[in-house]
């Protein structure tokens, strides 16, 4: 049986932890590597690491950064923010980050998803898309931290970026981030619904059943920050984990 | 042995991120010394060959900062406790597909690549979480919980000679070799210093057992 997997998500910008609602009330929330040590001792079976700075601002990912949160992760790190070459991505394998995560550069030079995968498998090449509805109920993709509209439609970009060669799709709905509210269910149910390989939820959740809920719909894997960072109505910072036995149980209940 | 008073080196030959096997021992109370020197390896009493990437990479820069000997000494005539992570694991073997190079064939085993058709669910290479099958009772996986799992990448699996080698296996199209253990060598295919609890049981036993 696969084990379902929750990735709690950090967000870091300028060295520090921070945390969004809807992509921007940016809050500061402190050192990383603290949130990363306290993950270990949770026994987090993957982390995800986005830098939600580089691309916006058209800067490379901090290296050296990465390199210090990634030698302190007891688990496999997936980073994305800023990564637009093969050389980029190639000294993050080297520093020990387990996946690759592309976005902005998917709109920009589709192909290195294609070299990237080809040379080092697709299964560490990760590429997420955030979307947002527009006044018609359609789903649209934005890069750049959600801050750029793109052409492409949903269903066309996914099936674009399967082609390619991506091992895996993070889904990411601008709308129910740092809500707690629960995950847009009907875009994941849609995503699962056009691709083969696995869709990893985030935006939304708030609790075990909004994670049961996604994984009822088709995503492969739940992925969450506010959730796991945040405790209470007035979100105090206090990071907590689900276990996979956890959610099982909540997804039979 | 006293667990505070080992001299744990971890061999630095520029393949990869070692800080999280360091932070790992770190903790478990000990203070690991990373390095690519004769004489510091010399005077381990227990080592560790990290790496990640190329088989021929991996052994032309052992050959170039002049570690064969001194491996093999500590290895086959100290026979300290010498414990080989994933790429680690294989160049202890004679020779791999990845390469041409001889491995420092420490045990009677040989690398081949994962082949899988075109239109098989399994990629290459293998990532991700799985589990193992003991296949001999050992000290390194004592107190070992029954679920444990371990995270691995790779894309080339080890094949033992001599069945008596096989520690564990796991299935990826087949049940193929995920540690060996002979006398006081240690080879595991997966990354325990990615494995959070079960990767922490793992050293912990290599610190206490050996």
């Amino acid at each position: 049986m696969v084990r379902t997997r929750i990735i709690p998500v950090l967000l870091i910008r300028d060295g520090g932890l921070v945390k969004t609602v809807k992509f921007s009330k940016e809050r500061y929330l402190g050192d990383p590597i603290n949130a990363v040590r306290i993950f270990n001792e949770k026994e987090a079976d993957e982390l995800v690491l986005l830098d939600i700075g580089a691309s916006k601002n058209g800067i490379e990912p901090d290296f050296n950064e990465i390199k210090e949160i990634v030698s302190e992760a007891f688990m496999p790190v997936g980073y994305g923010g800023g990564v637009k070459t093969l050389q980029q991505i190639e000294k993050l394998f080297n520093i020990g980050v387990e996946k690759v995560i592309l976005n902005t550069v998917v709109f920009e030079n589709e192909s290195l998803i294609n070299e990237a995968s080809r040379i080092y498998g697709s299964q560490s090449i990760v590429v997420s898309l955030d979307v947002k509805k527009d006044l018609w109920g359609d789903y649209r993709i934005y890069t750049h931290s959600g801050s750029q509209k793109q052409k492409l439609d949903l269903p066309s970009a996914l099936k674009r970026v399967q082609e390619l060669g991506a091992g895996e799709l993070i889904i990411n709905s601008i709308d129910k981030d740092g809500t707690m509210a629960g995950y847009d269910l009907p875009l994941i149910r849609k995503v699962s619904g056009l691709l083969e390989i696995p869709v990893v939820a985030i935006g939304g959740a708030g609790s075990v059943q909004h994670l049961a809920e996604a994984i009822r719909e088709g995503a492969s894997a739940i992925a969450a920050g506010s959730m796991f960072i945040y405790q209470g109505v007035h979100k105090a910072v206090l990071i907590s984990y689900v276990t996979t036995e956890q959610l099982e149980g909540a997804i039979k209940g | 042995m006293l667990k505070h008073s080992q001299n744990i080196v971890i061999i630095d030959y520029g393949m990869g991120n070692i800080g999280s096997i360091i932070n790992m021992l770190k903790y478990l109370g000990i203070k690991s010394t990373v390095s690519s020197d004769r004489e510091v390896i010399s005077k381990a009493d227990k080592l560790i060959l990290p790496g990640v990437g190329h088989f021929d990479r991996a052994m032309e820069n052992i050959e170039k900062l002049f570690l064969r000997d001194i491996l093999t000494e500590m290895a086959q005539v100290k026979k300290i406790p010498f414990l080989g992570i994933c790429l680690g694991m294989q160049l202890m073997c004679e020779s791999s597909e990845e390469g041409k190079l001889p491995g420092l064939s420490f045990v009677d085993a040989s690398v081949s690549k994962f082949s899988f058709p075109s239109d098989s669910k399994l990629k290459v290479p293998h990532m991700g979480w799985n589990y193992i099958e003991t296949c001999k009772e050992s000290k390194i996986f004592a107190s070992l919980d029954e679920k444990a799992r371990f995270y691995f990448v790779h894309s080339y699996y080890v094949q033992c000679r001599n069945e008596s080698d096989v520690l564990s296996r796991t299935q990826y199209g087949f049940p193929y070799v995920s540690s060996f253990e002979r006398d006081n060598l240690i080879g595991v295919q997966f990354h325990p210093e990615k494995s959070h609890k079960f990767g922490i049981s793992l050293f912990k036993n290599f610190l206490d057992n050996y």
